[in-house]
């Protein structure tokens, strides 16, 4: 068992939670996404090109690398992290050219060391794994997989090979933050993908309440909120954590308790 | 006794590889688009009437074959201060002659018709100077598409005359503030706005980078340059050039001429950045100071810092000013085929006033950087060698910027 796996096998759905780093106080910030009740942290590691972001990502990114922000920086954040949680599992979300400048080797070191249990790299396609892959599992750490409305049947064993802590499945074909999928679409494609893996699938890309959240986790193992983090951070700073935590709450409470208000 | 391959045209590889470069870094969202234009352009290639129309095209709408000229004026004025029997003849690819005045619609051209193919019915673009921008624009307008083409607002500002282009051929012109607001953040745009809309949308790359299969079918129709070129020139003199020269900023006119050479050991090539203020100041020189890794859909050099964050690149050409450069030159810089270099803004101002006054051809301010490559390299070469440059465009869109960089007020 990891960490990861630990936090999708509690019996419920899981909250994973995302915020920048280097955006405001991380620290601080995390640590009221875990007191709200977040089962997985996905941490993100700013880049200057997030083309695969919405405005409330791609601000923070900016606001991140203004404020000075490095891979030690990101790497210094997970350790402290680790330090203060040692159960909750850290996964660092980002593009692929940060996490390869100094070879796959060093970066799979450094989060080793650092106690982070797996990466998204949103821009490294499985067709690409060698860049990233062997270096990370090598070490143990879960390279998480994305999965999309456009990803079909024939193709979705390309991605699953080397994939590993849960799948992504990105529920809109779009940027993050944006609208929500129809909820059919999410039960449909969530269906398909559990019958070809064994990883737990969460669910991710416009989910921003406690309803949407509830409704996703009556079909998904897990449901991932980032932009509606983000956006409490930019817009609360320094008393960013009570807002993040009043959130998170909000959200693992839905998100726990869904398959129980069905039942 | 070489690592070297048996020919320097048979790249990529199947994935979409030249050596370590290429490939296909793309979001999730865009794979199953990817291999569908990869499976969709293979088939086109070998389809006649995919051909004949692409062909058709260039030559009644384009207006191709471009001239090969032989720039007399320019070659003796290169000479005058040449050692004794130095300086070689300077000759020119045409290619500003084009509709549209740039190389660009070559690209365009074979792209929307494999839009077509696959169905798609809405075209987007980015554009930095907004040559590509016009390019496409025009195509979408010939082919009845509607066209959306993402702009930096920097680049919107200081190009109006193309935007009022664009706009006058029915494109939606948008401008992207997010980052420094020019090319590489109106490619971010572009990418942002086709993963939201791949079931109807088609993307038309304007250079030879971005996720296999483009760099290659980029470079596939920008080749016509090359192969015109290698043609007309054995007709005229009967020999090829010695040597090649073209500006790089992603590269798509520079691959266009070089490839149909890369197997004719005897032709050597010289690709020229924009060093901007200097290599030691702002520029967009990828090769020269940049380091491999991936952006945009490809492994390729980009300008880069430590932690591999993309750095803003200065080029007083709005069509080099782009932070990388298509993986195909990289490759071909690290097995040693072609030769790369970077020359100044203000070397390439008075290259482009030189051919002015010497050929009464005002160029456009991307070859001129090839032409202040070629002012050093004339007076190395004996008289009796041979410099084909490509002119890849006009220079119309660039008289503000160069009177603004000569003090002129218009």
């Amino acid at each position: 068992m990891t960490r990861l796996s630990d936090a999708f096998a509690k019996g419920r759905p899981a909250l994973v939670c995302f915020i920048t780093a280097g955006d405001g106080d991380t620290g601080a910030n995390l640590d009221a996404l875990v007191a709200g009740g977040a089962d997985v942290i996905e941490l993100g590691m700013p880049f200057t090109d997030p083309m695969a972001d919405g405005s409330a990502i791609q601000a923070a990114d900016i606001r991140a690398l203004a404020a000075g922000t490095t891979t030690a920086d990101v790497l210094a954040i997970a350790t402290a992290f680790r330090t203060r949680h040692p159960a909750v599992p850290l996964v660092l979300m980002g593009y692929a050219n940060p996490m390869v400048r100094r070879g796959p080797d060093w970066f799979a070191d450094a989060l080793d060391v650092a106690g982070v249990d797996g990466v998204i790299s949103v821009d490294l396609a499985p067709e690409e794994d060698a860049d990233l892959g062997p270096a990370l599992r090598g070490k143990g750490i879960a390279l998480i997989r994305l999965a999309t409305p456009t990803t079909d049947d024939a193709r979705l064993p390309a991605v699953l090979a080397g994939a590993g802590g849960f799948l992504y499945y990105v529920s809109v074909a779009g940027i993050t933050g944006k609208q929500q999928a129809a909820m059919a679409s999410i039960e449909e494609n969530v269906m398909r993908l559990k019958q070809q893996t064994d990883l737990p699938v969460a669910v991710g890309f416009g989910v921003r309440t406690p309803d949407q959240a509830a409704t996703i986790a009556r079909v998904a193992d897990g449901v991932v909120v980032g932009s509606a983090f983000v956006e409490l951070v930019a817009e609360h700073g320094a008393a960013a954590p009570a807002h993040l935590q009043a959130l998170a709450s909000g959200l693992s409470a839905a998100v726990h308790g869904a398959r129980g208000a069905r039942a | 006794m070489s690592s070297q391959p048996n020919s320097f045209r048979n790249q990529p590889d199947e994935r979409g590889h030249f050596g370590q470069f290429g490939g296909r870094y793309v979001a999730e969202t865009l794979m199953p688009l990817v291999l569908d234009l990869e499976r969709e352009y293979r088939a086109a290639k070998e389809d006649p009437r995919f051909q004949a129309e692409f062909d058709d095209l260039l030559e009644h709408y384009v207006g191709r074959p471009s001239p090969l000229y032989y720039a007399e004026r320019l070659t003796d004025a290169l000479r005058l201060d040449a050692p004794e029997g130095m300086g070689a003849e300077v000759w020119f690819k045409r290619d500003e002659l084009n509709h549209t005045g740039a190389h660009k619609i070559n690209n365009c051209i074979g792209q929307i018709l494999l839009a077509i193919r696959m169905g798609k019915t809405r075209i987007i673009a980015e554009t930095g100077a907004g040559q590509h921008g016009v390019a496409t624009a025009t195509v979408c307008a010939r082919f009845g598409l509607p066209c959306v083409i993402f702009m930096g607002a920097t680049d919107v500002a200081r190009q109006q005359p193309n935007v009022f282009r664009m706009k006058l051929l029915g494109a939606e012109v948008i401008p992207v503030t997010s980052g420094a607001a020019t090319l590489k953040d109106a490619m971010n745009e572009a990418l942002r706005d086709w993963v939201a809309n791949v079931h109807d949308t088609f993307y038309i790359i304007g250079t030879a980078a971005g996720p296999h299969p483009y760099p290659e079918l980029v470079r596939d129709f920008q080749s016509v340059i090359g192969r015109e070129a290698r043609e007309q020139m054995l007709r005229r003199t009967g020999r090829l050039p010695d040597l090649l020269v073209a500006a790089i900023g992603g590269g798509s006119n520079a691959i266009g001429l070089f490839h149909p050479f890369l197997d004719d050991a005897e032709v050597k090539m010289l690709g020229v950045e924009a060093a901007g203020y200097g290599l030691d100041q702002k520029h967009a020189a990828s090769l020269a100071g940049g380091a491999p890794g991936i952006l945009h859909g490809n492994k390729t050099y980009l300008l880069q810092d430590d932690d591999g964050q993309i750095t803003e690149g200065h080029s007083i050409s709005a069509g080099l000013d782009y932070p990388g450069i298509g993986p195909e030159h990289a490759w071909l810089k690290e097995v040693g085929r072609v030769e790369y270099t970077a020359v100044t803004d203000f070397e390439a101002l008075d290259a482009f006033q030189l051919l002015c006054r010497t050929e009464g051809i005002i160029p456009a301010l991307e070859p001129a950087h090839a032409i202040a490559a070629i002012v050093y390299r004339a007076r190395e070469m004996p008289r009796d060698k041979v410099i084909l440059a490509n002119l890849c465009g006009r220079g119309d869109k660039d008289i503000f910027t160069v009177a603004e960089r000569l003090g002129v007020r218009m």
